[in-house]
């Protein structure tokens, strides 16, 4: 097990879209396997992210619980990669970015149809909303970014052999797309 | 006798009246833009076509081509440039490209695509803009109107009507509709004029033609912008 190349994972505000599209590599998840190993990642359910060689973040930030998830990956990941469209310019939930937080609330506890027993959640370990969905550069340094809605299996592939194999990770145009 | 440039040390020829793009697009060389379209006046304010000639930096599709001009284009730092105008035309605007009909058929998609970006780079703006969805077959989502100006041109130079306009500067640049609600449905703007197919984004979208065309098969889902370009274009530019 030794010198293998440790990958974290997580999926901060996003759909695990990205997730599934790479499990999507199928059964070479064991040709995978043989080089990488998983650190944190919804995969293992391990919780926390320690020293790690490849960070894959799914989602840009909408809470307080992603800023501190984001930084500990920061922290701990030799290369942190933005993954999917969310992680690079928001995605749909950045859509609510127009909307006041306030008007976003009441709609969904307070004012929305068929809302009973009316009341914004305060419990206090719920993380708290910032007032915008940001894509995750704006908080901290990213390496590479693959983007998609989500990146295709094919782009996971591309990217994690080629850093695996040592070569500068590049995709070609086929492979390069925003939806 | 012919006259000539150079394009990247190659030499093509030109004749009097025509523009470095112009030049260009007949000698099958891709310059990239979004502002341009060859049967209307150039604009030159997309940026994209930025090129250098004899050294100083000019926008190929307004700079008439004159013997003996050393033009650079496809350099780093040219290519680095229109990267860096791209990402800034991604994040002034609202750009959520899954969430786009015109997502695979986008002229801004593809110039992206053909130029390797794959992150918007700069801070995002998240500006408030409106959609008008006033008129019973064309609506507008000003979110992703980039202001190329193609829609006024095309609706004055085509279509004899003036439905266009482009208010304001800065941030604060917006397009405009001729009528005295501000709304779509007050214009005489038809499905079948010109200025509601031109543009290169999804500013401008005919209804209920959404998705139509799958996946695979759409515009650039296979060919670069610079092939469909040179395909679409060139003869248009040989007219």
């Amino acid at each position: 097990m030794a010198n293998k190349i440790r990958v974290a994972t997580t999926s901060l505000a996003g759909c695990f879209g990205c997730h599934m599209s790479f499990l999507d590599i199928d059964e070479r998840m064991l040709q995978l396997a043989e080089a990488v190993e998983f650190g944190r990642s919804p995969i293992n359910d391990i919780e926390h992210c320690t020293d790690c060689d490849i960070g894959l973040i799914e989602g840009g930030v909408c809470n307080s619980e992603n800023v501190h998830v984001l930084r500990e990956f920061r922290k701990n990941c030799k290369i942190l990669v933005a993954v999917g469209a969310c992680a690079i310019n928001g995605g749909v939930p950045a859509l609510r970015n127009y909307i006041p937080l306030e008007e976003c609330l009441s709609e969904a506890y307070l004012d929305g149809i068929g809302v009973e027993n009316p009341q914004i959640p305060s419990d206090p370990e719920l993380p708290l909303l910032l007032d915008k969905v940001r894509p995750i550069h704006e908080v901290v340094k990213i390496d590479y970014f693959l983007p998609g809605c989500p990146p295709s299996a094919d782009v996971f592939w591309k990217f994690l052999t080629d850093l695996i194999d040592g070569r500068e990770p590049s995709l070609p145009y086929e492979l390069v797309h925003y939806d | 006798m012919s006259k000539n440039i150079t394009i990247d040390g190659k030499t093509i020829p030109f004749e009097d009246g025509q523009t470095i793009m112009d030049a260009a697009m007949a000698a099958d060389i891709y310059i990239p833009h979004l502002c341009h379209q060859p049967e209307f006046t150039p604009h030159g304010s997309c940026k994209l076509c930025t090129i250098k000639v004899n050294g100083r930096n000019c926008t190929a599709c307004t700079f008439p081509a004159m013997a003996g001009q050393e033009v650079l284009s496809e350099t780093q730092e040219l290519i680095d440039d229109r990267k860096k105008i791209t990402q800034m035309l991604f994040v002034e605007g609202n750009h959520f490209c899954p969430a786009c009909e015109k997502t695979g058929n986008c002229q801004l998609q593809a110039v992206a695509y053909h130029l390797n970006m794959l992150d918007d780079h700069f801070t995002h703006f998240y500006p408030s803009r409106e959609m008008d969805a006033s008129h019973a077959d064309v609506m507008i989502d000003h979110n992703r109107c980039i202001f190329c100006t193609l829609c006024v041109r095309a609706s004055q130079q085509k279509d004899g009507k003036d439905v266009f306009a482009i208010s304001g500067r800065g941030i604060n640049r917006h397009l405009i509709i001729n009528s005295e609600s501000g709304l779509l449905k007050d214009t005489d703007l038809d499905a079948t004029d010109q200025a509601a197919h031109i543009c290169p984004t999804g500013a401008i979208l005919i209804k209920r033609t959404g998705y139509q065309v799958p996946i695979g098969e759409r515009i650039y889902d296979h060919k670069e912008i610079d092939q469909v370009s040179l395909e679409t274009e060139h003869h248009q530019h040989g007219e």
